[in-house]
């Protein structure tokens, strides 16, 4: 019976191997997030955390709520499907609370220009001009009210 | 106080349980919104573009996204009878403020918007060797900054070009397709900035959804179509140069 005189030795290391498996549990229970593994192999909280990141853009809708009066004039004009902030410019801080934050009336010379200035790249339908030679240097807006840009509109604002 | 070996044993697993519950954190659940019933996607209708930039701008004060590093980026292409196969591709800026005016040349010009393409079958999810990017339940390829490592592996692994290391954070960031707008019924800042209606997001699972019609009458293409990365941004009339 030479053979199992030494299994002692035997059972110490398994039961190292036992022991060791244990603290690895013990381990993995501590160090692996709650939620990974929830939906696949990720942490399932993550998407959580990133549909609180905060909102600056707060939407035609939230402008719509209360400039109604220019939606009604917007809506007639060319510029019909041009959301509010499109030109305006992030303002969901304005739309928490219109009193924290006054929004600052864009350069019509920029904003115009960023949309309308001629280029061959532009698709062609598009309406482009050269503003130099178009205005003769005057503010875009001195024709044409950004929220009913027509002519004809009667300088709806 | 006083307090025996048998109490302090008996309270130490119920602390540790507690503080495990404090590192979780409750993530804040949008109300009325179930992941399974969407499967978002985006519409980029090519012949809208006019390279204005206000999608890059949006995006970028949207999500704080650090200067040099773009979410969404636009590129001008240049395609001329002598260089179908390589056409000149500009992207000053990645087009935020506009393009240089085009004067009127041979061959013809057109604006492409790029964005993270929310792969179904994502590669730079594949290759995450921690688990840190994943595929939502409903269909945003997100990455999960607090788990990533910032090795680059899936920076490397996308074939778009889509994602950079955050200068200051050092971890993978990309596209969210807005996640936190579109997930409380907002759409996503560059569609709600774009004056020509050129980015549409859309919701596959949604029946009612423009986006049906619009790809069966329609001459859509996704981008790359032979690396079967099952691609959810749809572009309509792509040019065959676009790479």
């Amino acid at each position: 019976m030479i053979v199992f005189k030494e299994a002692r030795h035997l059972f110490h290391f398994a039961g190292l191997f036992v022991l060791a498996f244990l603290v690895f549990l013990v381990a993995r229970h501590y160090v692996v997030p709650k939620s990974f593994g929830e939906y696949g192999h990720y942490r399932g909280a993550a998407i959580g955390e990133m549909a609180a990141h905060p909102i600056k853009f707060a939407g035609h809708q939230a402008c719509e709520s209360c400039h109604s009066d220019v939606l009604d004039v917007k809506s007639k004009g060319k510029h019909a499907h041009v959301n509010c902030e499109a030109c305006h410019g992030a303002l969901a801080k304005h739309a928490d609370d219109p009193s924290a934050m006054t929004p600052v009336l864009p350069d019509s010379a920029v904003l115009c220009a960023r949309c309308h200035t001629a280029s061959a790249a532009k698709p062609k339908g598009f309406p482009q001009v050269v503003p130099a030679d178009h205005s003769n240097g005057l503010p875009c807006d001195t024709c044409h009210k950004p929220h009913s840009p027509a002519m004809d509109a009667g300088g709806a604002n | 106080m006083n307090i025996s070996r048998r109490q302090i044993l008996i309270l130490l697993p119920a602390a540790a349980v507690a503080w495990k519950s404090v590192l979780a954190g409750t993530p804040e659940a949008s109300p009325n919104y179930k992941m399974t019933d969407h499967w978002w996607s985006m519409l980029i209708d090519i012949p809208k573009c006019i390279g204005c930039g206000n999608c890059v701008r949006a995006c970028q004060i949207e999500n704080d996204v650090p200067d040099g590093n773009f979410r969404t980026w636009v590129e001008r292409y240049h395609v001329t009878d002598e260089n179908m196969v390589s056409p000149e591709v500009i992207s000053p800026d990645g087009g935020k403020e506009g393009f240089p005016v085009a004067a009127e040349d041979a061959g013809k010009y057109f604006f492409v918007p790029k964005m993270c393409n929310q792969c179904a079958d994502s590669p730079c999810t594949q290759v995450c060797p921690v688990g840190a990017t994943f595929i939502s339940p409903d269909g945003v390829v997100l990455v999960d900054q607090k788990y990533c490592l910032g090795c680059a592996y899936c920076v490397q692994a996308c074939p778009y070009g889509c994602r950079y290391i955050h200068p200051e954070k050092k971890v993978a960031d990309k596209c969210t397709l807005c996640y936190h707008r579109i997930t409380k019924g907002l759409t996503t800042a560059c569609c709600e900035a774009c004056p020509t209606g050129a980015r549409q997001l859309a919701d596959l699972k949604n029946p009612n959804d423009p986006i049906h019609e619009f790809l069966k009458t329609h001459s859509v293409q996704v981008l790359k179509p032979q690396m079967a990365t099952g691609a959810k941004v749809y572009y309509n009339d792509l040019d065959g140069s676009v790479r």
